[in-house]
């Protein structure tokens, strides 16, 4: 017996819940499950979605930041994920992703990029970005006060107004630092400011006992010299973000608003609890926290065969995947479904491994294109064109990983985000939009290709 | 020789194991060394932002502290373990959540058994409270040999003052009841394994608390796997060790491990696998054992353990067997325990429910319960306890449901405390739909 779907996404990142989300949303009856291993790298992301801020250009200076991502898509070399999938592909999935997002993200009204201010005053191109970052956009010209917390250096408030004000900002922007209420430990972590808002615990403060949301704003009150926005690191909140905000913002007569922060990041966090919160009620099955293992492949009677995983020579469009293994704690249990998405991310989310010889993709064994020789693998200009930051898998159009002779590795095997190689999201800001786009795509086909 | 000739990496999995020999920069290590742990941590705090603790309580440093920090510091050896180890609930989320496979768990585990080992008063009144707790087992076989007076003691106010006064455990909550009859009684009673069968058996490892207070959970268990028509074992057992664990008391846990690796692998070698109802139970011998012990079998009997009703799951048709089946009208708040949640079973039960006819599971979020065992009962704690269960809580009362749903007997305990909800595992669902009131037909055959 194996637990039995039509079709199995192996990564829970954007690019698997997109693939899985697309999937049970293609119009038919298919039973989709998600299995994901450890938590995302949603955790470590901004939280916006960039489609592209930078056109990576042939002599290695990068052009931008772009204008309008759009016009510059058609430029994209060959074998750049976007070019696989083609523009079309790119406005649809962002589209659906509007559609799960609802009023918690924005940006859709226009093609072009929004500049929103980072932690460190850098002004970041993305297409859409969470609500709670729409009130600072570096292209609006109202004055903004940034308020830091004394135990948070991660936002070094002072700092990061003075280089948003050098980067030509069109309004002036001034950094206070203060002492966040009900928090004296250093190592406090995000969750716990996050929590202390969402509840509106009682902390106490010079003034007496008060809520923390109040204590807070009665605090920034004293530095606000007529600024209508202030922005403040993103802990404002978890479950309930929104209603934070808006008991700030009235409270201190202005328009309050997040800069996006390093990681752990809590937009990061609510785009993970959005996207699955989607997936529950798309009737998506999820099992996580164990890690697929291996896989058998199909033979030609359709039955499976053991002692696959040795793909070396593997490939050609006949061979199919008749069912993975997942590790539980030790134990090997057998996942059967007729088609499957990988979306295990890259180097960081450890879809793409590397020992000292080699780089490759740790389950099915996907061919990943890399030099020989490991001194190859990158620059010592640690800016420049890195060539390790495209390791990934090269996809025909349907998103098929291919082998080293550029045939399908598997017919129904679709990989989708970081996985993929060819593009450095790093440098292009293009992650959020691949991993959108590629799952989008390769959730659509999977759904499509399940047998009747 | 390049550095290519010397791969460095900690097990990579996917990678050719090439055989090399190691050059020996550090002394042999006396006890348990987690340095390459450590040496994987790449400090982006995903660990600290599932920490449950950190989240309520500023005053805990979290796990990434706890674990490759607190390594780090030691390895000068001139620092101790710091006592906010204690703090940590062991609710292994930290596990799951780390992108860089850093043991985090098994340092905290180890950590804390080093801290109340070498740092710990055990004359102190904390230390006495914990391994009063941590062995409750011990104390279960006296009460549950007069279940009533143990019951009617134990629910008495001074009962509750004393134990709060004296030894810190909190007043807040009210003691499980004992059963009047305990499963083994029951299962003696019965005459044992009602099929025969040496093609499917299973050994039960039914802990202590459906042992001891909700037998009716391990009946259930008997009568469903019976149903498939499983020989059910239930070999000599020691309590699973997770709560000695939780308290840093590991040599009380080596002991209970021992005599549980011994009886389970015997039971493995008859042809059995190894079933737990308690998501503790199962993750404790699956995971905990062969991280912090060695005893012949210990892997092997990790490899063959399994939660009960994901074992139905893969070597039955569970869910086909399901439908079909109806229940009136029976609507849950179910939540997910850590436990579960680690061992990626946690959309298995809302998966099964759908199945049954009538029966409706509302997930109750990822939030944690916040009692973790032994935890919540300790004066010091209750409060972080209730403050984490708050989320759990308001979402079980916002559920369209009036009863719960969970496979921990604490998580069981803090979901009524919190709620008054009555509290149902999921066994005794599978058990109803399955085969009906059992223990009327039991009593029937019995009779005839």
């Amino acid at each position: 017996m194996a637990i039995e779907d039509d079709v199995l996404v192996i990564g829970g990142g954007l690019a698997g819940a997109t693939a899985a989300l697309a999937a049970a949303d293609a119009g038919r009856d298919v039973r989709v499950r998600l299995v994901t291993y450890k938590q995302s790298t949603l955790r470590h992301a901004s939280g916006l979605i960039d489609v592209l801020g930078y056109a990576p250009a042939s002599d290695g200076k990068a052009e931008g930041p772009l204008v309008d991502p759009f016009d510059a898509l058609a430029d994209l070399p060959e074998g750049h994920p976007y070019e696989r999938v083609g523009s079309e592909a790119v406005r649809e999935a962002l589209a659906f992703f509007d559609d799960i997002a609802g009023d918690a993200y924005a940006g859709d009204h226009t093609d072009r990029n929004a500049l929103v201010p980072t932690h460190r005053g850098t002004v970041k191109p993305t297409a859409r970005y969470p609500v709670s970052t729409a009130e600072g956009l570096a292209s609006d010209d109202r004055d903004a006060l940034l308020v830091g917390f004394e135990t948070l250096p991660d936002f070094e408030a002072p700092l990061a107004a003075a280089h948003l004000e050098a980067a030509g900002a069109p309004f002036s922007a001034r950094g206070v630092t203060i002492p966040f209420p009900g928090i004296v430990r250093d190592d406090a972590k995000v969750t716990r400011y996050a929590h202390l808002l969402d509840r509106d615990e009682t902390v106490t403060t010079g003034a007496g006992e008060t809520g923390a949301r109040e204590a807070l704003a009665t605090t920034v009150r004293q530095h606000l010299e007529g600024e209508p926005r202030v922005g403040f690191p993103a802990v404002l909140g978890d479950e309930r973000a929104a209603e934070v905000r808006t008991a700030l913002a009235d409270a201190l007569g202005a328009d309050v608003f997040e800069v996006p922060m390093g990681p752990p990041s809590l937009p990061g966090i609510r785009l993970e609890d959005l996207l699955y919160g989607a997936l529950e009620d798309a009737g998506v099955r999820v099992t996580s926290g164990v890690p697929v293992v291996d896989y058998e492949m199909a033979d030609a009677a359709g039955a499976g065969s053991a002692g696959a995983g040795t793909a070396a020579d593997g490939g050609g469009v006949g061979d199919r995947i008749d069912r993975v293994v997942v590790d539980r704690n030790g134990t090997e249990i057998p996942h059967r479904a007729d088609q499957y998405v990988l979306a295990t991310g890259g180097l960081v989310g450890k879809g793409v491994r590397s020992e000292r010889e080699r780089v490759f993709e740790p389950i099915f064994d996907c061919h990943v294109p890399h030099a020989e020789d490991r001194y190859d693998w990158f620059v010592d200009d640690v800016f420049g064109e890195q060539p390790y930051a495209r390791f990934g898998l090269a996809p025909d159009r349907e998103l098929r990983p291919l082998d080293a002779r550029d045939e399908p590795e598997f017919a129904n095997l679709r990989a989708a985000g970081a996985v993929l190689g060819g593009y450095d999201f790093a440098a292009e800001k293009s992650g959020g939009g691949v991993s959108l786009a590629t799952g989008y795509v390769a959730g659509r086909r999977a759904a499509e290709e399940v047998d009747e | 020789m390049s550095d290519a000739e010397r791969p460095t990496d900690d097990h990579v999995p996917g990678a050719e194991d090439e055989e090399f020999e190691p050059v020996r920069v550090f002394p042999e290590a006396e006890e348990m060394d987690l340095r390459p742990g450590a040496d994987n941590c790449y400090k982006c705090s995903t660990c600290d932002t599932n920490c449950p603790v950190a989240e309520v309580d500023d005053e805990f440093p979290g796990p990434k502290f706890q674990g490759p920090e607190q390594w780090r510091l030691k390895r000068q050896n001139d620092h101790d373990i710091d006592d906010s180890v204690m703090k940590c609930s062991n609710c292994m989320r930290c596990d799951s959540a780390c992108p860089s496979e850093v043991p985090l768990s098994q340092m905290h585990n180890t950590a804390r058994g080093e801290y109340v080992e070498e740092n710990m008063d055990k004359r102190s009144r904390e230390y006495v409270r914990n391994r009063i707790l941590a062995n409750y087992r011990r104390l279960a076989p006296l009460a549950a040999a007069f279940p009533r007076t143990a019951n009617f003691v134990m629910g008495l106010s001074v009962t509750k003052w004393i134990g709060e006064k004296v030894l810190g455990i909190t007043s807040e909550r009210d003691f499980p009841e004992f059963a009047t009859e305990t499963f083994r009684e029951w299962w003696t009673e019965r005459g044992g394994a009602k099929i025969e069968n040496p093609n499917k058996r299973v050994a039960y490892f039914h802990g202590c608390y459906a042992n001891y207070n909700t037998p009716e959970v391990a009946k259930a268990l008997v009568r469903v796997y019976e149903h498939f028509g499983y020989e059910v074992m239930v070999p000599d057992q020691d309590c699973s060790g997770t709560p000695m664990f939780a308290n840093g008391m590991l040599e009380d846990a080596r002991r209970a491990a021992e005599t549980n690796v011994e009886e389970l692998a015997a039971a493995i070698e008859d042809g059995a696998d190894v079933v737990a109802s308690c998501s503790s139970c199962s993750m404790s011998l699956r995971q905990e054992y062969p991280e912090l012990f060695d005893f012949e079998d210990t892997e092997d009997v990790a490899a063959n353990t399994w939660d009960a009703v994901e074992y139905l799951r893969v070597h039955e048709d569970l869910e086909a067997e399901l439908e079909g089946t109806s229940l009136a009208g029976e609507s849950f708040a179910y939540h997910a325990p850590c436990h579960s949640r680690n061992q990626g079973l946690d959309g298995q039960t809302i998966e099964l429910m759908d199945a049954i006819d009538g029966v409706e599971a509302h997930d109750v979020g990822d939030s944690c319960s916040g009692i973790s065992g032994t935890y919540g009962w300790k004066a010091e704690k209750y409060e972080t306890s209730m403050k984490i269960g708050e989320e759990m809580f308001e979402h079980m009362a916002a559920a369209d449901a009036e009863r719960g749903l969970t496979e921990c007997p604490t998580c069981s305990m803090q979901m009524e405390h919190g709620t008054g909800y009555e509290i149902t595992h999921t066994l005794e669902v599978l058990e109803a739909a399955l085969v009906g009131d059992a223990d009327a037909t039991e009593r029937r055959q019995g009779a005839g």
